[in-house]
């Protein structure tokens, strides 16, 4: 489960004001479009990694895996923390 | 430099089926002595039928020669992707289309890293940085890192910084730095293929140098990245001739971006025979899994805890993630193998 800690500029893009994240539009493992084609080996795959693209805008997100979590920033809609 | 001496050995060594069996018996378990590189790959080329003997010839060797205590590590990174070598496996390079980006970790967040490992029994820290070696800012923030751990964590620190000059190798060892991680990653005749940007030995000469300044040697590898098996029986014995204290063990987790990202998963009995075959090589070492067991054994690596590993990465790797480390304590726990203890490690 992943909790966004940090909801910088939510509402710069329109997006909501409340911390949760924007509609998701992309997915968070491949970057694409989350609508079109097939992303369930993303979703498998992703039980074992954390989230690399923003599902709100699909920019490239900071990652940083510890131990026993990560966190995983956009520079327009914040950062995400497991 | 010296590269090391790789004990080949002859086919009338390697013996085939229930004979190559029967001499590990005798010159593993009882002896001590490790494969030959051709009685190596004789082992790796036995039949799937043969595998439950291998395995537990291999975890007899082990609890021979190691004992049934279990060393836990965690991991983790301190620099993170932008690196400018070409390991065609990692997502960390900036040679690559990856979706790594680069990242610092604070020393905060590293020490708090250190103390959440240290809770769950694990006796080594390893902090690693994706650099080709330690610049002067990496050095210092390593400085830094080590003295806040040792001033608030119990547990032995070790890195893994790419390759170092004496200086640096002295320097890390004089700050109390326990263990040195670096790869050879694939057999020397294999390297070229998964790395364009560094030799095969220039890694070497980073593995004599961390051994003669008093460091213990971690040098491991990663299998699945297009290597023959045969050199898998290359890679084993020059592991072998180089007798680090550990070894731990990769398995390929193709990532996306890649020049590897389309390669595939190791099977399950591919990766055990590996595993076995590696402690027959070298009963004595530590034989660590390390990245890349979830997607190769899933469940079935306890099947490895019983056919010659003897150390387990827990939590979380550099990029990706890990089982959770209660399940592996749980499963330590249930096959009754004592997780090592601080003390047995100084």
């Amino acid at each position: 489960m992943s909790i966004r800690v940090e909801p910088a500029g939510a509402a710069a893009d329109g997006g909501p004001s409340d911390g949760r994240p924007a509609e998701t539009l992309f997915c968070d493992r491949c970057g694409a479009e989350a609508g079109h084609g097939d992303h369930s080996a993303c979703t498998v795959a992703r039980r074992l990694e954390p989230p690399r693209y923003c599902g709100s805008c699909a920019r490239r997100l900071v990652v940083q895996v510890t131990p026993t979590g990560w966190t995983a920033t956009c520079s327009r809609h914040g950062t995400l923390a497991n | 430099m010296t590269a090391p001496t790789v004990v080949s050995g002859t086919d009338a060594d390697a013996g085939a089926g229930d004979g190559i069996l029967a001499q590990a018996r005798r010159q593993v378990l009882e002896s001590g002595l490790g494969l030959t590189q051709a009685q190596i790959l004789a082992v790796l080329q036995l039949p799937d039928e043969a595998l439950t003997d291998l395995l537990q010839l291999a975890h007899d060797v082990r609890m021979r020669w190691c004992g049934p205590e279990v060393e836990v590590e965690g991991i983790v990174s301190l620099k993170t992707g932008g690196c400018p070598e070409d390991c065609h496996f990692c997502s960390q390079s900036g040679t690559f289309d990856s979706p790594v980006r680069a990242a610092w970790l604070d020393i905060p967040s590293l020490v708090e890293a250190a103390r959440a490992t240290a809770a769950t029994g694990a006796t080594e820290f390893c902090i690693v940085a994706a650099v080709r070696g330690p610049d002067e800012r990496l050095m210092e923030q390593v400085r830094q890192g080590v003295a806040a751990i040792r001033a608030a964590v119990e547990i032995n620190i070790a890195c893994s910084l790419g390759m170092l000059t004496q200086a640096q190798v002295d320097e890390l060892a004089a700050m109390g730095v326990h263990r040195y991680n670096h790869n050879l990653e694939t057999a020397r005749s294999h390297f070229t293929n998964v790395v364009t940007t560094h030799s095969w030995e220039e890694r070497f000469e980073t593995c004599e140098m961390v051994r003669a300044a008093g460091m213990e040697l971690c040098c491991g590898a990663i299998v699945g990245v297009g290597e023959t098996v045969e050199q898998r029986a290359e890679l084993a014995g020059e592991l072998a001739a180089l007798d680090p204290d550990e070894v731990p063990l990769n398995f390929l987790n193709p990532r996306p971006g890649t020049p590897f990202g389309d390669y595939p998963v190791v099977g399950a009995r591919d990766a055990l025979r590996t595993i076995a075959a590696f402690r027959l090589a070298m009963p004595r070492t530590i034989l660590r899994y390390a990245g890349g067991r979830e997607i190769t054994l899933g469940d079935l690596d306890t099947a490895g805890l019983l056919g010659g590993i003897n150390a387990v990465m827990v939590g979380n790797y550099l990029t990706t993630l890990g089982r959770p480390v209660s399940d592996d304590l749980t499963m330590l726990a249930d096959l009754k193998m004592p997780i090592k203890s601080l003390q047995a490690t100084l």
